[in-house]
């Protein structure tokens, strides 16, 4: 099959509507009556509501209801959390605080006004009485015992435990060497550019309610949300419109998008409901937060036996869709991309006075990876190597995979080494290391990082998902020729409206222009599971594919029937099939066009197409007459339509070496990037465009949690940084000049060969950096530091302070 | 307690009653449904929400619509004239300077403003001119080699 | 992140401002760029009964030459200064401030009046005008009267202006003879605002010693300061690298730094010295 779309830098085709700012996010919807909704919320961390006065605001003009916990108690369920775990404790998560508050920004009672400044108002009037409580904000401190969050629990400690294979101990006692160290991942916010919103419509008449959410997940929502508020899930239709970034924070359910959906059903009314920035920062779910400590055993020659990590990890307040269960991604990651014979991984996942954690863009692995390199450039520094040294002696080679790791995975395919060798090439390495050398005798502080990372994606065989791991896709070709795809993936912002596209229109041979691909409403799209865990041209786009195929089977039949021929005798080529080679051949250049021009065909009855004498037909003549259905072969359904549930058999093991190289300045501790290369190897690539794209917004992140993001609580759980005065996300004259390659190593999972690429940035790249500040600090003896390292951080340590 | 402004908005001219403390921004959303120029973090410092006041790019976040009066406001939907791209809209769409696109609207309006300023800005003055907008997705690179193209796309 | 309600009035000359302000002193607030205020009542930590919208008076809005002094209006944007050809050419640490202010849409809307008046612990013009000496024109319902911009800053966002009065001009000496001029600044990287911003004025004699000094510097401490022991080392001094370091060391006499989430006071203190030696050689390097 000729490739005409797929491997090439394809523009974008959601890209027009965006630029023109015609695009809809839910705050762009309006619909006739529409009621707006503002939230009161905690301003204690830890508190019992002695009492709640609503008088006030329900007097304030516009106001139509004000609802509190009590009101919906035992009317919405509770917001649900995803993870099973053994012995796992789960606090009874309402949509609206009742008698106690647990974090700052929990919700405690909501008004609905006709308009949202009548809303915000009235959210003033409502005087909530607190009785202080003691808040618990560190999660070692809640772990020790003391202050109890939750009643009816013992303890804050959500869940323990160990995972790993190979006998540590003997690992640990045969080794030559070990080394320690403490590692923070402080919790980080994931700022997505449009903050979340909802729109619930309910039709009394129908009976049936519709969301409009800023979601990465339409048909989980919709079960749960179904579930939370009993309407039935066939009466419950979600959308997802435009959705402006969610990296994970939007890959939950949240207490307002069923609270939303039940005060419509209340009032018969659509009522909307867009979170302010300040919220966005209290009560979205936060990454990272962990605390831990990486122990690694090796030997003289740099050889890696064991590896473990005891790890406290906060879980916040409640759990969320996914809580409990990001530390044990980073349990499966913590052998990265190197041989270690034994591995083990003991988690203490705690309660605290805080704001939910849950995914972040790479959500558990990140950590796993900052772990590993972080370890790698100590034990490089303890044996006085080179880290690219030791990560190239630990490397499997190409023949060993799939390679089995003591964490119990098996990577799918990989070659460390070549992206190494290329990333080094790139770089200068041997260079570079010169010019360090000379920079250093000059007094210049000059510093190289290397970070060599695998990373799960594709998330993933449902046997390790909780709610399914496969994706769906249906692939029709509608009576005009025109081709519509359905894919249950939920993109928003990674472009496979377009990587969907090319593959649909190289795989039919019809033009891009021809191809549509519509996601996000479940009163459309087949089930679907979602986007996000690098997952949704992997496993998504594979859908699409293997829909395409069955499409083609029926396709074959027609067509043979059509041009009353034998389909063995066929080939399908350029979108056309044909009896002869030489017709194959010359159609393999072009593209088949619709038969019915839209706007040019009479209206009434369609042409039915003409094969007499042919000996070829197009595609999409074939969907003609698939739907005219007079003329089919026998037994054959009517129309050109295919569905398929793609169930991955493995994860896909995307990997990459990323090198950073900074200068700081002795005298005030800035940082300065010099250099920042990148190979990263995501298996076969459907749009280079896309895929550059999808790193360097990756590394930015990486960048911000390695230079400056950081979401702090005072010990009294007051969220200090509040808005984004002062949380600091990367802007534009933060960032380096990337330098980008790839290495190809195709998947065996997926007949693509894809190995997703969403978080390939933020999880190789926070080694790096950190990796390359450090070295630069390493003629002070430094060997690690923990994120955000920030100017006074590199100041003290030159300066000895 | 309602001010009348009067005010033209990509060539249309408008007349309303508003609250004082109706902010540029919901004017244009929720008045006009102008729903391209977003809000991203009212506090002055995302830019998703900037567009062109008589001519200078400002963030309609932070300013009342009554301040507004007898102004000429170009904003994102205002930026295609006769069906064609602006050259900072192609060059955006050209080099995959956006994701989910949310930022986008305010990127072109600012992005915009430096060029008229700068005809050929370093990359260095790209960067200083987007200082106050953010964007979460694409890590800046094709945004700046957005402005690149169409600063020279502007020349020719 | 909505306003509490007020009213609105845009007058037409600064009088009439004066007269409403004078109405409801405790109520009303003046209005120019709205680039501090808004932000504050869109949080509600500011909630006017009034706003009295100055940015309309066409006449407040002007860069002038007056004989020895430069005129600037109080609704003059930042973005006017930075871009003025007049002060690049006359007095260039104004729009080399000016140009380091927030982000250009920030610049386009908000004023050097509006910022010198809400004195922001860090705020960039407070040093420009304590290092140029600046002359701050107020009027109010009792009439005009000036003051020196560094009896002006009184306290964290609290400045001399009197209930009812408004800063309509700031007055500068303009330059002559030979001097130098710089602003020195570490941006918060996620506000924009000055962790540690240094404005330096010099004068030079024939012989290239310094005849005047003038050294403002914001974000280290609660309001911007003078650094006068800076300044006293420098004036009358041969300004080698040991004398501009020694000067530099005293930028923070009698002041004790701000800590906050990003920097500590010790390393603030690091900053304003590191940063007052780079601003001092910079204003020595561009003398004219």
């Amino acid at each position: 099959m000729a490739k005409k779309y797929v491997g090439q830098r394809v523009k974008r085709t959601e890209d027009p509507r965006l630029i023109k700012g015609l695009a809809h996010y839910v705050d762009d919807i309006t619909l006739p009556g529409m009621l707006h909704v503002a939230f009161v919320r905690s301003v204690y961390a830890h508190a019992r509501i002695t009492g709640i006065d609503t008088s006030a605001a329900l007097a304030a003009p516009g106001v139509v209801a004000v609802y509190t916990g009590a009101d919906v108690a035992d009317k919405v369920g509770p917001v649900p959390c995803a993870g099973a775990l053994p012995d796992l404790k789960v606090p009874d998560h309402r949509v609206l605080a009742k008698d106690k508050v647990y974090f700052m920004g929990h919700p405690i009672a909501v008004v609905v006004a006709k308009d949202r400044y009548a809303a915000r108002d009235a959210a003033e009037l409502v005087m909530v009485d607190y009785e202080e409580l003691p808040v618990v904000t560190d999660v070692e401190d809640a772990a020790r015992g003391g202050t109890v969050i939750h009643d009816g629990f013992s303890d804050n400690i959500a869940y323990r435990l160990t995972s790993g294979e190979g006998d540590i101990d003997a690992a640990f006692a045969a080794a030559d060497r070990t080394v320690k160290q403490r590692v923070l991942h402080r919790r980080l916010a994931p700022i997505a550019m449009e903050p979340r919103g909802v729109l619930a419509r309910y039709l009394p008449g129908e009976e049936e309610l519709t969301l409009w959410s800023s979601t990465q997940i339409p048909h989980l929502m919709r079960t749960q949300v179904a579930l939370m508020i009993g309407i039935p899930e066939n009466k419950l239709r979600v959308i997802t419109p435009e959705v402006g970034g969610g990296f994970g924070s939007k890959l939950n359910v949240y207490a307002e998008e069923a609270l939303l959906g039940w005060i419509s059903m209340q009032l018969n009314k659509p009522v909307k409901w867009i979170e302010t920035r300040r919220e966005n920062m209290q009560a979205t779910i936060h990454g990272r937060g962990q605390v831990g400590d990486v122990e690694i055993a090796f030997k003289n020659d740099g050889t890696l036996t064991g590896l473990r990590y005891s790890v406290f990890a906060d879980m916040g307040a409640y759990h969320q869709l996914l809580t409990p269960a990001i530390p044990t991604l980073t349990g499966l990651m913590l052998s990265g991309a190197y041989k270690i014979p034994a591995i083990q991984m003991n988690i203490t996942a705690c309660f605290t006075n805080k704001m939910a954690t849950d995914a972040y863009r790479g959500a558990g692995r990140p950590e796993a990876t900052y772990i590993v390199e972080r370890a790698l450039d100590l034990v490089a520094a303890d044996l006085s190597m080179d880290p690219a040294e030791v990560r190239r002696r630990n490397f499997p080679a190409p023949n060993e995979f799939p390679f089995h790791t003591a964490t119990g995975l098996d990577y799918d395919s990989g070659d460390y080494e070549a992206a190494l060798d290329k990333a080094q090439q790139i770089a200068g390495y041997a260079k570079l290391r010169e010019e360090q050398k000379k920079a250093r005798e000059e007094g210049r502080l000059i510093g190289i990082g290397v970070s060599t990372y695998v990373e799960i994606c594709a998330l993933g065989p449902s046997q390790a998902m909780p709610a399914g791991g496969w994706e769906s896709a249906t692939v029709r070709i509608e009576p005009t020729g025109k081709v519509t795809v359905l894919t249950g993936a939920s993109p928003h912002g990674q472009g496979q409206e377009t990587s969907f596209a090319q593959i649909a229109a190289d795989e039919l041979g019809v033009s891009i222009n021809d191809v549509t691909v519509i996601h996000g409403d479940t009163g459309v799209v087949q089930y679907g599971i979602g986007t996000f865990g690098s997952r949704a041209t992997a496993v998504g786009g594979t859908a699409v594919y293997v829909a395409i195929q069955k499409l083609k089977e029926k396709a074959d039949k027609i067509a043979a029937h059509m041009l009353k021929a034998d389909a063995s005798r066929m080939s399908f080529e350029g979108g056309k099939y044909s009896l002869e080679k030489a017709a194959a051949a010359a159609a393999g250049t072009g593209t088949s066009d619709p038969v019915v021009p839209v706007g040019e065909a009479p209206a009434g009855a369609l042409p039915e197409p003409q094969t007499d004498g042919r000996s070829s037909v197009s595609i999409q003549e074939i969907a003609l007459a698939a739907h005219i259905a007079r003329d089919l072969p026998p037994d054959t359904e009517p129309g050109l339509s295919a569905t398929y549930f793609f169930e991955p058999k493995n994860f896909t093991f995307p990997f990459g070496t990323h090198i950073a190289v900074v200068e700081v300045d002795r005298e005030t501790g800035d940082i300065k990037f010099l250099r920042y290369v990148a190979v990263d190897d995501c298996g076969k690539v459907i749009n280079p465009l896309l895929v550059d794209g999808q790193v360097h917004g990756g590394i930015v992140q990486s960048i911000g949690q390695a230079m400056f993001e950081e979401v702090v609580y005072n010990e009294d759980g007051q969220l200090i940084t509040g808005t984004l005065m002062d949380y600091a996300v990367p802007r534009a004259s933060h960032v380096p000049n990337f330098e980008l390659d790839r290495t190809e190593t195709p998947s065996p999972v997926n007949p693509l060969g894809v190995k997703g690429v969403g978080e390939a940035g933020t999880i190789g790249a926070t080694p790096a950096i950190v990796g390359a500040i450090v070295d630069a600090l390493s003629p002070f003896g430094v060997k690690h530091l923990d994120m955000p390292i920030r100017p006074e951080n590199v100041w003290r340590i030159i300066n000895g302070h | 307690m309602k001010k009348t402004i009067n005010l033209n908005v990509n060539g249309v001219a408008h007349t309303h009653e508003v609250e004082p403390r109706l902010l540029l921004v919901h004017y244009l959303r929720e008045v006009l449904e102008l729903t391209g120029t977003h809000v991203g973090c009212e506090t002055s410092l995302c830019g998703a929400c900037t567009v062109m006041i008589d001519g200078q790019a400002v963030k309609s976040c932070t300013m009342f619509a009554v301040q507004a009066e007898g102004a000429s406001i170009t904003t994102i939907e205002g930026f295609a004239k006769n069906g064609e791209l602006h050259p900072v809209q192609e060059g955006f769409w050209e080099r995959h300077g956006l994701q989910c696109g949310y930022c986008t609207p305010g990127m072109i309006v600012t992005a915009a403003q430096l060029l008229d300023r700068n005809a050929a800005p370093s990359r260095e003055e790209i960067c200083h001119g987007l200082d106050g907008n953010i964007c979460r997705c694409t890590g800046y690179q094709h945004i700046i080699e957005a402005v690149e193209y169409a600063a020279k796309k502007s020349k020719i | 992140m909505i306003s509490a309600q007020f009213d609105y009035q845009a007058p037409a000359t600064i009088e009439e401002a004066v007269s409403l302000l004078a109405a409801d002193p405790d109520g009303a607030r003046v209005l120019a760029g709205g680039h501090s205020l808004i932000p504050a009542m869109k949080l509600r930590l500011a909630q006017p009964q009034l706003l009295v919208d100055i940015a309309r008076i066409k006449s407040l809005s002007y860069i002038r030459e007056d004989g020895d002094q430069i005129l600037i209006g109080a609704t003059t944007t930042h973005y006017q200064l930075e871009s003025s050809d007049l002060l690049k050419n006359i007095c260039p640490l104004l729009p080399a401030c000016a140009g380091r202010i927030g982000d250009v849409q920030v610049r386009n809307k908000g004023t050097i009046g509006g910022s010198l008046a809400h004195s922001d612990p860090a705020g960039d013009w407070p040093a420009a005008a304590l290092a140029l000496d600046a002359e701050l024109a107020l009027i109010g319902p009792n009439g005009d009267r000036t003051v020196k911009a560094e009896s002006f800053f009184l306290d964290l966002l609290t400045t001399d202006l009197k209930p009812g009065e408004i800063l309509r001009e700031i007055r500068i000496k303009k330059p002559s003879g030979q001097f130098g001029q710089a602003y020195q600044k570490v941006p918060h990287p996620a506000s924009g605002f000055a962790v540690v911003g240094v404005a330096v004025h010099l004068g030079f004699n024939a012989d290239g010693s310094c005849s005047a000094a003038g050294v403002g510097v914001t974000g280290v401490s609660v309001k911007a300061f003078r650094a006068h022991a800076t300044e006293a080392a420098l004036t009358g001094a041969s300004l080698d690298d040991q004398t501009i370091a020694a000067a530099a060391a005293k930028v923070c006499d009698g002041i004790n730094p701000t800590t906050d989430l990003y920097a500590s006071s010790d390393y603030r203190r690091h900053l304003a010295e590191v940063h007052t030696r780079r601003a001092i050689k910079a204003a020595l390097a561009s003398g004219k």
